[in-house]
């Protein structure tokens, strides 16, 4: 088994740099709290993965399966608000109320699916662009001994008892939620079949639907995981802030995971994760600063200007740059390499 | 009651047609969602008000130079923006919303957060209807109805109108006529965001500025352009009149909760796509057909 670890890693992550990149990040993530004990960071680190978590789950209903939702924060606030009603009006704890408000929202992906099945893409992302902001304003409607009205539900029990119990906690949980979906999305995979039909879903429905898939249930699946990982990423977000308003439904917050997905590069669960961990820790460093006032003008700015020269996102644009896809066998290989490592093919 | 109803939607429905207009233009000829549109309506709208109120130069002045300048940057932002990136439809629509919030941050940082007021361009007011309607907006009416008329002889009677048709029927066979797509492209984002310019000035002397007057408009607009079928000049004007009645409705039959009119708008439009996929008069081709 370990050796078996050890020669996976020998052989499949340090000859690939994507690969070794994304495992030096996971080791980093890992022993930040050694690093620094400051809560301010710690808690910095849990809003950065939560939303990382949220933008992965767009990616993955959006990106693969092109199905392109412009109102994913109701899923986030779906979750958020399911854990918050369960915690205030029956006093459950986490350990019950986050799985529980995942399930919720992923029963909300599979609704919002129904009407979304029949329409094309720029319909399809208009009404969902509808619900969140339909629910925000509704809430606000609400009495407050129901929902909370304008402010809001607080003060929920916290996930763990210290603040880096939280951290790993909430880590693991990203880590996890986002090699779930990185496998479900891998289009080579050999066990998991649904990564091939997103693709094949997004790129041509009625040849997917000539070959026999279902692309019916496979749509109503895609919006069930996306709602599921997205009411995850809600439910930890009401639990780290010990709050939760009708705010999280705003069209913001929508349109924010959307920037960090396509600045990372869409359809590439790590470039949703490179967005997210490069674009959010700017906002907040440029708060600090002396040009704090102009961080969100930097930040769009630095957006566009991006997406004008590497319009496939960051992400991919560096891959493409450091790796090199042998012609033959599809194996990846470091850019500098003249032979594949594999199968010894010239390269370029 | 009838009246007001009335007299109420035919004073929205002029300003979301002008604004629905636009935005239905430039994605039925070049499948650009453009997000920053209202943002473009907010930008003409801080423009009439810095140049009348802060540089005191004459209202008509103001209001050329404001729509002028709007329909060029349209043309601008198309030009060095959206053209390079026209294929890659997320990015399209990722770099106007980027756009449009940093035309937001721009008017906060340069205005304040303080809503500004602008002198109508007519004062009086008189009665229609039993209602009191100031005589803007009445002016507001004339001049959209006429823009709109324009509108139509340009692209149903001019060189430049055949080959926006052109365009949008079918670019690549445009391409081989002997039209540049992007040239066209770049005229239509100029008219387009030139008819948000022309709403703005007719309605900033009537509701002010403020940094965030762009959200709420460009709620309605999409609904409006969706509600019509996404690409449809006529859509969007009789979807434009349905909404201001949806609002116009909300606003007579529960004034004390007149701020759920978003909300009724948007409801108006699930149904509507639950009914109707495509909108009222948009049209799928037949690749886009499911």
């Amino acid at each position: 088994m370990l050796r078996r670890l050890l020669k996976d890693f020998r052989f499949g992550v340090l000859p690939v740099p994507g690969r070794l990149l994304a495992v030096i990040f996971f080791v980093f993530l890992l022993i930040i709290p050694v690093i620094t004990g400051a809560r301010y960071t710690l808690h910095l680190f849990n809003l950065i993965a939560i939303f990382a978590m949220f933008a992965v789950s767009w990616d993955l209903l959006s990106g693969y399966t092109g199905q392109v939702n412009f109102g994913h924060a109701l899923f986030f606030g779906a979750g958020g608000y399911a854990t918050a009603l369960l915690s205030h009006h029956l006093g459950w704890q986490p350990w019950a109320t986050v799985p529980l408000a995942a399930v919720i929202a992923a029963l909300v992906g599979t609704l919002t699916s129904l009407p979304a099945l029949r329409l094309r893409p720029p319909y399809l992302s208009l009404l969902t662009l509808a619900f969140p902001l339909i629910l925000e304003q509704v809430l606000k409607a609400v009495p407050k001994e129901i929902a909370g009205g304008h402010y809001g539900l607080r003060g929920f029990a916290p996930l763990a008892t210290s603040p880096v119990g939280e951290y790993y906690l909430i880590s693991i949980v990203m880590t996890v939620s986002i090699l779930i979906m990185w496998k479900l999305t891998d289009a080579g995979s050999k066990n998991i079949r649904t990564g091939l039909i997103f693709h094949a879903i997004r790129e041509d429905e009625i040849a997917a639907r000539a070959t026999g898939i279902n692309t019916i249930r496979y749509k109503i699946l895609a919006f069930a995981i996306g709602g599921f990982f997205a009411g995850l990423a809600g439910a930890l977000y009401a639990h780290v802030f010990s709050a939760v308003g009708p705010s999280v439904f705003s069209m913001v917050n929508s349109f924010t995971i959307i920037i960090y997905v396509v600045f990372g590069g869409i359809v590439s669960i790590y470039g949703a994760v490179v967005g997210v961990y490069t674009l959010y820790p700017l906002v907040e460093l440029l708060r600090g600063s002396a040009i704090a006032g102009y961080r969100f003008l930097i930040m769009t700015g630095l957006v566009i200007l991006v997406l004008l020269f590497m319009p496939e996102g960051v992400a991919v644009w560096i891959r493409d740059k450091i790796e090199r896809e042998c012609p033959r066998c599809k194996l990846s290989n470091v850019a500098w390499r003249k032979q594949c490592r594999a199968c010894s093919a010239p390269l370029r | 009651m009838i009246e007001q109803l009335i007299v109420l939607t035919v004073l929205r429905g002029c300003l979301y047609s002008l604004l629905a207009l636009g935005m239905s233009l430039i994605y039925g000829v070049g499948r650009i969602v453009n997000l920053a549109h209202t943002a473009f309506f907010m930008l003409a709208a801080f423009g009439l008000y810095y140049f009348t109120v802060r540089l005191g130069w004459p209202i008509s002045a103001s209001i050329v130079v404001a729509v002028v300048g709007v329909a060029a940057l349209g043309l601008l932002v198309y030009r060095y923006l959206l053209d390079r990136i026209r294929q890659h439809g997320a990015a399209v629509l990722i770099v106007t919303v980027a756009l449009a919030m940093a035309i937001q941050e721009l008017m906060l940082k340069g205005f304040g957060s303080l809503p500004g007021s602008i002198d109508p361009v007519l004062q009086g007011r008189r009665e229609i209807l039993g209602i009191i309607v100031y005589d803007q907006q009445l002016l507001t009416v004339g001049i959209a109805a006429a823009v709109i008329v324009i509108l139509w002889l340009v692209l149903s009677k001019t060189k430049l109108g055949i080959s926006i048709r052109a365009t949008a029927d079918d670019p690549e066979v445009a391409s081989l006529m002997g039209i540049s797509v992007s040239r066209t492209l770049m005229v239509t984002m100029g008219i387009g965001t030139g008819l948000a310019g022309v709403a703005a000035v007719l309605v900033a002397p009537l509701q002010g500025v403020i940094y965030y007057m762009w959200l709420a408009p460009l709620t309605m607009v999409l609904v409006i352009v969706v509600l019509g079928g996404l690409g449809s000049i006529k859509g969007s004007i009789i979807g434009a009149f349905i909404i201001a009645l949806v609002e116009a409705l909300v606003f007579t039959l529960i004034p004390t909760m007149a701020y759920l009119y978003t909300v009724a708008a948007l409801a108006v439009m699930v149904v509507m796509l639950v009914v109707k996929p495509a909108g009222l008069f948009g049209t799928l081709f037949e690749e886009e057909r499911l």
